[in-house]
């Protein structure tokens, strides 16, 4: 399992000056520095007491919030969309294709620790049935095969593969 | 009138959203170089004659929010921009961040300026990540042009913007939740009063609008307050972007005049939804975000605009028009909504903890077939009213806005579908 460094995690919080008003940035970007998409708790130690903040603070702010996890999950975190606008347009399809491909349930992550697979709320991407995301990147729902290129794409770290497969966003 | 047209939306997909050449060529920032030689009492008055209110969802209008900021003593004030963008369905904000960022810019420009404000923020939602850092780019672009910065065009008016990450929570788009989050704290919502206008971010006086509602700002300068409301409905001026999701062919935001189009022309117009797919038939729509009123066919011609739906229940709320054919179920499409806020539900207060989770039970329960008893009907209402009347904030306060207009439109799925009939009972 990666994981990261005391000095990567101090370099994070200087960016934002050691604010404890930045907290859930410094937080968000710990988290996707560490490597398994979530935040340890020797950084949620370490960013206690560098910011002055409780523990019981960070971990408000770390179980409050649905982008954050407390457990190690895939390089990747794939998301599909079970809001009613996706859900009723494909979005079923979608997951089950999605936990076909990777082979994995909801809240599984691949063998190979690059993927977790989640339902997720609506992220703003529902002119296009069945949306799904992947990081910080959006795509629309499509066939068994579009999908699995999308995957394919990431796990050969190869964009090539993914193009004019519809991003969104 | 034309069912379609380009204000908010001027230049989106025509110009580089981070060229201002582009958006000066469009007469960007000539709102901004107008409002150095108003008072700021001269800019409320033309927001106020707009009729602009509020696009985030609840409506309230613009000018009297700005009013109330003016009046407020105390300093600094400080203007938010609220991108949390969180309602199911609903995908404008995004486009005009994508887009035209530099237009919700110059109307944050401007009301930092109206307010003499030092600093703005701009709180996107976690999952447009992407977009926070264009928008991070387009602030910059703007502080090497002296648009934002110190003395900004020359003047002695200094005002910064800058980004704030949500981290994924929905009840931060309720505005007092949204300022507890950008201080760095759990989202969840503040008792008011004291309002935001008078202890706001950091308990300074604060103004907090939606992008879409600051992005009309410089329109509202450049037409004026008057042929910006002629532009729209009497009693609510300009445009609305309308975010078209669902069955409909054609789905996508579109930027319709206020009362210039019909929920008919929304959904059925060749230029903008092109009717139901699969020849299937509308079955029902879904107005304003999952917070929002369902309406059904008999409802298609009402005029597209907040006086007009409000007369009829419905809303327009955050412009989210989620069309679904005949084939889903109502009772289905209430409990998916329900377990939407129960995931949501921030927790604060029991009706909206307790009761979103029990109102997706009774939904299920609906869909047994003669489960149903008039025991859980009286429960459901009694359950329906303490959350609307005794939830904390406005998010337990509307979870069972769509059920009630759901119960009104299909009365026999609602009122007991499998329950004995009222004779037996």
């Amino acid at each position: 399992m990666p994981e990261l460094s005391e000095s990567q995690a101090r370099a994070i919080m200087a960016d934002f000056h050691d604010d404890p008003q930045r907290l859930i940035a410094i937080l968000l970007d710990i988290q996707e520095a560490s490597g398994a998409n979530r935040v340890e708790k020797k950084s949620a130690l370490l960013v206690s007491e560098t910011l002055g903040v409780p523990l019981t603070r960070i971990y408000e702010i770390l179980t409050f919030y649905s982008m954050f996890s407390l457990a190690p999950r895939g390089k990747y975190l794939v998301e599909a969309c079970e809001s009613a606008p996706c859900h009723f347009d494909g979005g079923e399809t979608t997951l089950s294709h999605l936990a076909d491909i990777l082979g994995v349930s909801p809240g599984e992550t691949t063998a190979d620790g690059l993927f977790t697979l989640e339902k997720s709320a609506c992220f703003g991407a529902c002119g296009h049935g069945g949306a799904f995301k992947i990081g910080d990147e959006a795509y629309r729902g499509g066939s068994r095969n579009q999908i699995a290129s999308v995957i394919r794409s990431y796990r050969e770290n190869s964009p090539r593969l993914r193009e004019g497969l519809a991003w969104l966003y | 009138m034309a069912l379609l047209v380009s204000m908010v939306l001027e230049g989106a997909g025509e110009t580089d959203p981070l060229s201002i050449k582009d958006y000066e060529s469009l007469g960007g920032f000539a709102a901004l170089r107008a409002a150095f030689a108003l008072e700021p009492q001269a800019i409320i008055r033309e927001i106020t004659g707009a009729k602009l209110l509020g696009r985030g969802g609840a409506a309230y209008p613009a000018g009297k929010k700005w009013e109330q900021l003016l009046n407020i003593e105390g300093s600094p004030k400080y203007i938010v921009c609220n991108a949390d963008e969180g309602e199911p369905g609903t995908f404008k904000d995004r486009r005009i961040m994508e887009a035209v960022p530099l237009r919700l810019l110059e109307g944050m420009i401007i009301a930092g300026l109206t307010f003499n404000s030092p600093r703005g923020f701009i709180y996107v939602r976690g999952e447009y990540r992407r977009l926070q850092r264009r928008l991070a780019e387009a602030i910059q672009i703007l502080r090497d042009a002296g648009y934002l910065g110190e003395r900004i065009l020359g003047s002695p008016f200094s005002f910064e913007i800058t980004t704030i990450s949500g981290a994924g929570a929905y009840v931060c788009g309720e505005n007092s939740a949204l300022l507890n989050s950008a201080e760095g704290l759990a989202g969840r919502p503040r008792i008011k009063p004291p309002h935001l206008a008078e202890v706001g971010l950091f308990l300074k006086p604060t103004l907090v609008n939606n992008v879409e509602s600051f992005a009309n700002i410089p329109l509202v300068l450049t037409m004026g307050g008057e042929k910006f409301l002629q532009a729209g409905h009497p009693q609510s001026g300009g445009s609305k972007l309308v975010c078209l999701s669902g069955h409909v062919r054609a789905p996508g935001v579109y930027e319709v005049p206020l009362g210039g189009a019909t929920l008919r022309d929304i959904i059925f117009s060749p230029q903008l939804g092109d009717g139901i797919r699969d020849g299937r038939e509308l079955g029902f729509f879904h107005l304003g975000g999952q917070s929002g009123p369902l309406g059904g066919p008999a409802d298609l011609d009402v005029p597209y605009a907040y006086y007009p739906l409000r007369e009829r229940g419905l809303a327009v709320g955050s412009g989210a028009v989620v069309a679904l054919d005949a084939s889903v179920s109502p009772v289905e499409y209430l409990q998916k909504v329900a377990e939407f806020f129960s995931r949501e539900s921030c927790g604060k207060c029991v009706p909206c903890r307790e009761g979103n989770k029990i109102l997706a039970k009774y939904l299920q329960k609906l869909q047994i077939p003669g489960a149903w008893t008039p025991e859980d009907e009286r429960r459901l209402s009694d359950l329906m009213v303490a959350m609307r009347r005794a939830s904390f904030c406005g998010l337990g306060q509307s979870a069972t806005t769509a059920l009630a207009s759901a119960q009104k439109l299909f009365p026999g799925r609602f009122a007991g579908a499998s329950a004995p009939a009222a004779s037996e009972a």
